[in-house]
């Protein structure tokens, strides 16, 4: 009789693997309802941009590679004008011009805080930075409406809107995102490998180059990443500064346009279901495709930067 | 570890009864609350929001939510019918993608549209044909009317944004803008004309102030008294839409923005024209005939 | 002293000269929005409602807005953003199906907020009929955070050592035991920066609001705090623009003549919302943190 009890009881899952159970079953379910709101997304996104090709029958050469946007009416070619290459152009460009620049600073900034004098980076900089991400684009936008485009006006001539102006706004506006993720990552390399470094004397740029940064090399290109795709969305304040003309860039102090700028200019004042309106769309699914080759660039040179350590 | 479940789920019960108990305890006038929601124009937005206050202040339980999000939103939710008012710029005829049958037309008001330059131009009048050299890129530098050694700035209104499809087809004559610089709104277009030498762009009148100078065209001043005698010519309607026939809270509303208080004194202070005040009425293919147009 | 000890302190020089470059530029930012911005504020600018077209106008009811709103977003995201992460550190296999969902996780926070807004419009405010109100753009900020959320947490997890990890199975603990009990409140000060980033993301979102919580604050009565009466302030179905909406508004289509004064108020008040979250946020995770750990 005892026996049959304590085999029962043997048998019965202990409270600990139901416990696990439940803990396995609940994260997993918090995931899978991201991926649900993720693929809604995209599935919601690329349904109302391939309308354009599929629905409007524009053709997908005309969308690439055409320069005027001006969707619903015709150019003197005579074909839809709705050419989104001046603003792919003017996202790449800004977008990457605005990681080229903050990257370093951005990488010089957290390794200050978590190596050199890791007190005062977490006194200082590291509210500082938090308190920048909460500012309001508009407020980015007005400030470089004030600041940015009267000074890119005076040292580049030009009328100061254009992408180099856009590029500092964006600069500014990457930096917390990118500096505090580096941080991040910084700080999860093993206290170790400092030590060890250190001890076969190896000085401490040394080791920060050659040891930390390496090993935290994946961490700091996701941060590029968060940034570069912070820099994509951003709208409102690019917008204020860019000049927001669909125009191919002549150089960089002539007035430009990103593919978020357009969009959010033109969503209110279009009804949805028209070309107009899909065309929209389009950009956004473009704007989707290229986050996605972007983040699979970097992956493949993050992976390549990791074989080497 | 007993104690602190046991905590919990007094706390859990605790929650549960206060939110019972809260049900029941609204007030008594949330069930018979009415509430009405307009959708559309950035620029009709503030006038139907400051009324809106005023109406609910005097009528309790009513809550008009007006929300903006451009004409082309506005026209659509109307369409689809998720919402009672839709506010737009524009004619439902003069937009694309929208079947304008079934829509009921409430012209609330009038609003007179002015280029407007930066102060350094120094620039007071122009012709019609210069305005449309300039907007069209002829013209490239203001020394070429007689004003300053500065390059023209252009800036335009998004593309189907209310004021900009006014501004083409009345102020220019129906030519499109050149390709140029595009904002979507009349307060960042005020700011960056205001701050950028040689800028020139349009704002409805309510905008105008003195950090920039609107311009006379053929010597006619943007002024309301010229816009109600069509001397001026770049107006435009601000509608709100109805799917059908208004009815119950929403006739109401619609008929208290079109009574003499609110079109009186409201409508003076944020810029508009009253319609009532207008001596020609227009159709949406532009046909100018005497008659206030009221509807 | 050798060629690399010189080498290294150079190195570490420049360094030092760009942290305090940075430092010089955000405190440049804040700096203007501070003393552009804190001259008009005042008690009454925080209490008083906002007003259309006339001067004197506040920001009472957008402050309450924006705090409610960010409240009501971290109460829904960060449950679901904890979970996945703790998923993808813990669980999750290191395959290509894991590294996918991450691919498209960052993805998704690259979208413009805009799009994520008429997304939230469309589901939220036309198809639940939740109409322009609180909880609609609760959870479209939630779709907006989550990607970055989730990034966050998970990072933090995986910089917990494994030592700590074995220590708990070594005691006999489920794995799920250790994550909560031991992996988890050491991450804890990870997690609560990237709840603070998010957080600031909340209070400063304009785009992905303006077609989900509105642009409309109507007078609130702050003497019922019944949340199923619409006037509540805590009512959930009432539409809410917050402070972030409220400095978009008045910049882009205000009319009222003390528009610059309103605006950079605004931005300083917000600026200090956040500065003043973000000390709580820190303050309150010390404890947790302290609690979590203590022997009890």
């Amino acid at each position: 009789m005892q026996n049959q009890k304590l085999a029962k009881q043997l048998m019965k899952k202990s409270k600990t693997a139901r416990y696990e159970r439940f803990g396995h079953l609940l994260s997993l379910s918090a995931l899978l309802l991201i991926m649900a709101v993720v693929l809604g997304i995209i599935i919601f996104i690329a349904t109302k941009g391939l309308s354009t090709f599929f629905n409007d029958h524009i053709s997908f050469k005309d969308f690439f590679t055409g320069v005027i946007w001006n969707p619903g009416t015709k150019t003197p070619g005579g074909q839809q004008a709705v050419g989104a290459l001046p603003m792919i152009v003017g996202s790449f460009l800004v977008t990457i011009l605005a990681a080229v620049v903050s990257t370093p600073f951005a990488i010089g900034t957290a390794v200050y805080m978590t190596e050199i004098s890791p007190k005062r980076g977490a006194k200082i900089l590291q509210p500082v930075t938090e308190l920048l991400v909460g500012i309001p684009s508009v407020v980015y936008g007005f400030i470089g409406l004030s600041v940015v485009v009267p000074f890119v006006r005076h040292a580049f001539g030009g009328s100061g809107f254009g992408i180099l102006s856009g590029t500092f706004v964006l600069f500014v506006m990457i930096l917390p995102t990118i500096v505090s993720m580096t941080v991040d990552s910084l700080k999860a390399v093993p206290k170790y490998y400092r030590q060890a470094s250190l001890a076969l004397g190896a000085t401490k740029w040394q080791t920060i180059w050659k040891v930390v940064l390496r090993a935290a090399t994946p961490g700091i290109l996701t941060a590029v990443v968060f940034g570069m795709a912070r820099a994509f969305g951003e709208a409102l304040a690019v917008q204020m500064v860019i000049g927001n003309a669909a125009l191919m860039p002549h150089s960089l102090v002539s007035p430009a346009s990103t593919l978020t700028s357009v969009l959010t200019a033109g969503m209110g004042n279009t009804v949805m279901g028209s070309l107009q309106n899909d065309a929209l769309w389009s950009l956004a699914l473009v704007l989707l495709i290229m986050s996605l080759l972007f983040n699979l660039l970097v992956h493949f040179i993050g992976r390549r930067g990791a074989f080497k350590k | 570890m007993r104690q602190r479940t046991l905590i919990k789920w007094l706390l859990a019960i605790v929650i549960i009864i206060a939110g019972i108990g809260a049900y029941g305890a609204r007030s008594k006038t949330a069930t018979n609350q009415q509430s009405i929601t307009a959708v559309g124009s950035t620029a009709l937005q503030p006038l139907v929001e400051a009324a809106s206050e005023e109406y609910s202040a005097d009528h309790s339980g009513i809550f008009i939510n007006v929300q903006g999000g451009g004409s082309g939103t506005g026209l659509s939710q109307i369409e689809s019918g998720a919402v009672q008012m839709g506010n737009s710029d524009l004619f439902a005829e003069e937009k694309a993608g929208i079947n304008p049958k079934g829509l009921v037309d409430h012209k609330i008001a009038v609003v007179g549209v002015t280029p407007i330059v930066n102060n350094d131009v120094h620039l007071k009048n122009l012709s019609s044909s210069e305005l449309i050299a300039i907007f069209t890129g002829k013209i490239t530098n203001w020394h070429q009317l007689g004003g300053p050694d500065i390059p023209v700035t252009l800036i335009n209104r998004s593309q189907g944004s209310g004021t900009r499809v006014t501004f083409e087809k009345y102020g220019l004559n129906g030519h499109e803008s050149a390709v140029a610089q595009e904002q979507d709104s009349s307060g960042t277009v005020r700011q960056i004309v205001a701050t950028t030498p040689g800028a020139i762009s349009y704002v409805s009148f309510g905008y105008v102030n003195q950090s920039v100078q609107p311009v006379s065209i053929n010597g006619v001043k943007p002024t309301e008294q010229n816009v109600t005698h069509n001397r001026w010519r770049i107006w435009s309607y601000e509608h709100i839409y109805t799917k059908g026939t208004p009815r119950g809270l929403t006739a109401k509303f619609l008929h208290y923005l079109k009574n003499d208080h609110i079109q009186t004194t409201l409508f003076n202070k944020l810029g508009y024209i009253s319609v009532k005040d207008m001596h020609y009425q227009r159709t949406w293919q532009g046909k100018v005939s005497k008659g206030s147009g009221e509807s | 002293m050798n060629r690399t000890q010189k080498q290294s302190q150079i190195a570490i020089l420049i360094l030092r000269l760009i942290a305090g470059f940075v430092v010089l530029i955000l405190a440049f930012l804040i700096g203007y929005i501070f003393i552009t911005g804190l001259p008009n504020v005042s008690w009454k600018f925080l209490t008083s409602p906002a007003k259309a077209f006339t001067a004197g106008g506040g920001i009472g009811v957008q402050l309450f807005n924006s705090i409610y709103l960010l409240i009501l977003a971290m109460l829904i995201s960060l449950p679901i953003a904890l979970g996945a992460s703790i998923y993808l550190s813990e669980y999750a296999k290191d395959n290509w199906f894991t590294s996918m969902i991450r691919t498209t996780i960052e993805i998704l926070s690259s979208l413009p907020s805009v799009v994520v807004g008429l997304f939230g419009f469309l589901l939220f405010v036309v198809q639940f009929n939740y109409g322009f109100s609180i909880i609609s753009g609760a959870l479209t900020l939630t779709i907006f955070n989550l990607p970055l959320l989730t990034r966050n947490i998970e990072e933090s997890l995986a910089s917990v050592s494994d030592d700590q990890r074995q220590g708990g199975l070594g005691l006999g603990l489920s794995k799920y035991e250790t994550i909560i009990h031991i992996v988890v409140p050491a991450a804890l000060p990870g997690i609560i920066s990237g709840v603070i980033l998010c957080s600031g993301r909340v209070f400063g979102e304009a785009a992905a609001l303006i077609y989900t919580a509105g642009q409309s604050a109507p007078a609130l009565n702050f003497g019922d705090w019944n949340p199923f009466n619409i006037d509540s302030p805590l009512s959930p179905l009432r539409p809410a623009e917050t402070l972030a909406v409220h400095i978009w508004k008045i910049n882009s289509e205000g009319i009222m003549p003390d528009l610059t004064q309103v605006s950079s108020g605004s931005a300083a008040v917000l600026v200090l919302a956040i500065l003043i979250f973000n000390l709580s946020a820190r303050y309150i995770g010390r404890k947790v943190f302290e609690k979590m750990t203590s022997v009890n």
